[in-house]
């Protein structure tokens, strides 16, 4: 059990040559369904007493790559792949929760995420009560003998807020729940928030760890350090399961339960698995990621210094920046950079913002992030047009708005974009 | 990483090496985890022996069952404690007191299972001792096949994933 670096797990975790052909590459099992050997296979596989391959929505090779390929660069013991982001929320809280649990998240979260807290998952009967990011107290108020589960983003998207994670976590421990980050904005390049007392990280691999705007996917990883028996609140985990005639998740499958648990009950019955040429897409980028966040913070660094220094610029939200209020908490948990994502305001107010987003060249006006091509957005008209005023506020995504996801193109040209963009 | 931390190689070589297993605390109730691991260790070509009082002089999954270790009959080149740390101990005793009759190579303790005065007699006797670790877990870890439920195996290696087939072997395709 080496203890590989960064860069080689990148490359390799997860991945081997394929067993029938000795191809190199991991091949894309197009496939929707697995032979079984026998009927008694095909019994103790339905089981879950024998380990292999039944059909695609359950698990599939290539999938099951990207899997272990993200659980190995965030250090954790499993992870199960969705078809995006929202659905490894999904699958997740739908593992912890039941009718009538809250959960409590920070309010610095991406829009998606605040509708489907807000909304969808209001029908099922499970409630989110806010905090902020930077204030673990603020968590600890809104606990109540409901709680279920703690969840924030470790850099907080548009408004690149980095959460304290470890003050957060203390509060998840003493309550007795599992804290969940979202690290798609830092990556595990820059933040690994199972170091810092995270239990469950969620990720859209569509951003960062895919990186080329080009698929769809999410992932969940599991720590293996969170005791689910402790409290006697997580009865999915816990109880005898009817569906796989008794077993009990957490007893029979240890530091990785979490995740068979969300594979073969939540994935099985809601369906929304990964495809296999999205994770061939992923895992593909994913090869290349430290090369890329290397460069993604670096072009993010000078640009948000060159905005800062120009007069049209009323202020840039990057906590790279060393005035910026939360440039100490970018110090301790991301000195390796700030993330690519940032927020900034024109003197012009919001219609000089639109007419910037319309005036650009390079950057490309669309509701992503995390590409190697640079995008630009004004989140108040969309990626966060279905909050109040007061929570676009509070998510920093107000009217003024501008976000920047900065690629990996030369940062002189991206500079000049957005110059003659702002250029009256 | 789990508590202790046991080089792949010596796990690979304890499980490519024995054949037979006495599994101690082996259950009838299909929704255990030692029925699942008795199941799955089976179906790779292991010969186990089940050792539970409660089940003496039946079968469990087709095996006949024995009291205790020292019911059991040459060869034996595994125990497997699937019992709490402190039964351990005893257990433990019971099976240096059996090993040279019984030629016991290997004593596991199941994953969760840690007795550290007992590894102590057990290596001194000469046996060596996994603790903490399930045979089933590691076999699929190291086998590759685990990974297909997205666990992380913490194994890089160039060459084809060893092979699946029945036999009870890590043997490379």
């Amino acid at each position: 059990m080496a203890d590989y670096g960064f860069h080689t797990l990148a490359v390799h975790a997860g991945a081997q040559p394929d067993p029938a052909t000795g191809a190199r590459t991991t091949p894309i099992y197009q496939t929707s369904a697995f032979v079984f050997e026998d009927a008694d296979q095909a019994a103790a596989l339905f089981n879950l007493q024998v380990f292999g391959n039944i059909y695609s929505r359950l698990m599939n090779p290539t999938v099951a790559v990207l899997e272990e390929r993200v659980a190995a660069l965030e250090g954790g013991t499993a992870g199960l792949a969705a078809s995006s982001g929202h659905a490894a929320q999904h699958l997740v809280f739908h593992t912890i929760m039941e009718p009538g649990a809250e959960f409590i998240a920070a309010r610095q979260l991406y829009g998606g995420s605040v509708n489907q807290f807000n909304q969808s998952f209001k029908k099922y009967d499970w409630h989110a009560r806010w905090a902020d990011a930077t204030d673990p107290d603020s968590f600890k108020r809104q606990v109540t003998d409901k709680t279920r589960a703690i969840f924030c983003e470790s850099i907080a998207n548009p408004g690149g807020v980095i959460s304290d994670l470890e003050g957060i976590a203390r509060v998840a421990e003493d309550a007795g729940v599992p804290l969940i980050v979202d690290n798609t904005l830092a990556t595990p390049y820059l933040i690994r928030p199972f170091e810092w007392g995270a239990n469950i990280i969620v990720h859209s691999a569509t951003k960062f760890l895919g990186g080329h705007g080009n698929s769809l996917a999410g992932v969940i990883v599991e720590g293996g350090t969170f005791d689910w028996s402790k409290s006697g609140k997580y009865t999915t985990m816990i109880e005898e399961n009817v569906s796989y005639h008794g077993i009990r998740f957490y007893e029979t499958f240890g530091d990785f339960a979490f995740c068979v648990a969300a594979r073969t009950l939540a994935l099985r019955d809601l369906g929304p698995c990964l495809a296999p040429q999205n994770a061939f897409l992923v895992l593909t980028g994913i090869e290349t990621l430290p090369l890329r966040m290397r460069r993604h913070c670096d072009n993010a660094l000078a640009v948000a210094r060159w905005l800062k220094a120009d007069p049209r610029v009323a202020w840039v939200n990057y906590s790279g920046l060393e005035d910026h209020p939360l440039h100490a908490a970018h110090k301790k948990y991301c000195p390796k950079g700030a993330g690519a994502v940032f927020t900034f305001g024109l003197k012009g107010g919001y219609e000089a913002g639109m007419k910037m987003v319309n005036s650009v060249r390079i950057f490309s006006h669309l509701a992503n992030i995390g590409d190697t091509r640079s995008l630009v957005i004004h989140p108040a008209s969309t990626t966060h047009r279905q909050l109040s005023d007061e929570d676009r506020v509070k998510a920093g995504a107000g009217a003024e708005v501008v976000r920047l996801s900065i690629g990996i193109e030369d940062v002189a040209d991206l500079i000049a974009d957005l110059d003659q963009a702002m250029a009256d | 990483m789990p508590y202790p931390n046991y080089p792949d190689a010596l796990i690979a070589r304890v499980l490519r090496g024995v054949k037979t297993i006495a599994m101690v605390g082996a259950s009838p109730n299909e929704s255990r985890p030692s029925y699942f691991a008795m199941k799955y260790l089976l179906d790779k070509g292991f010969k186990i022996i089940p050792v539970n009082p409660g089940q003496a002089g039946g079968e469990i999954l087709g095996q006949r069952a024995y009291a205790r270790v020292s019911d059991l009959q040459a060869p034996v080149d595994m125990v497997d404690i699937f019992r709490n740390s402190e039964a351990a101990g005893a257990i433990t005793d019971e099976v240096i007191a059996n090993k040279d009759r019984l030629g016991v190579k290997v004593l596991w303790m199941q994953l969760s299972v840690i007795n550290e005065d007992a590894a102590k007699r057990a290596d001194a006797a000469g046996l060596t001792v996994i603790m903490n670790r399930c045979p089933k877990i590691e076999y699929g870890r190291l086998s590759g096949e685990i990974g297909w439920y997205g666990v992380n195996r913490r194994v890089i290696d160039n060459r084809k994933h060893a092979a699946f087939n029945k036999g009870g072997s890590l043997a490379r395709g």
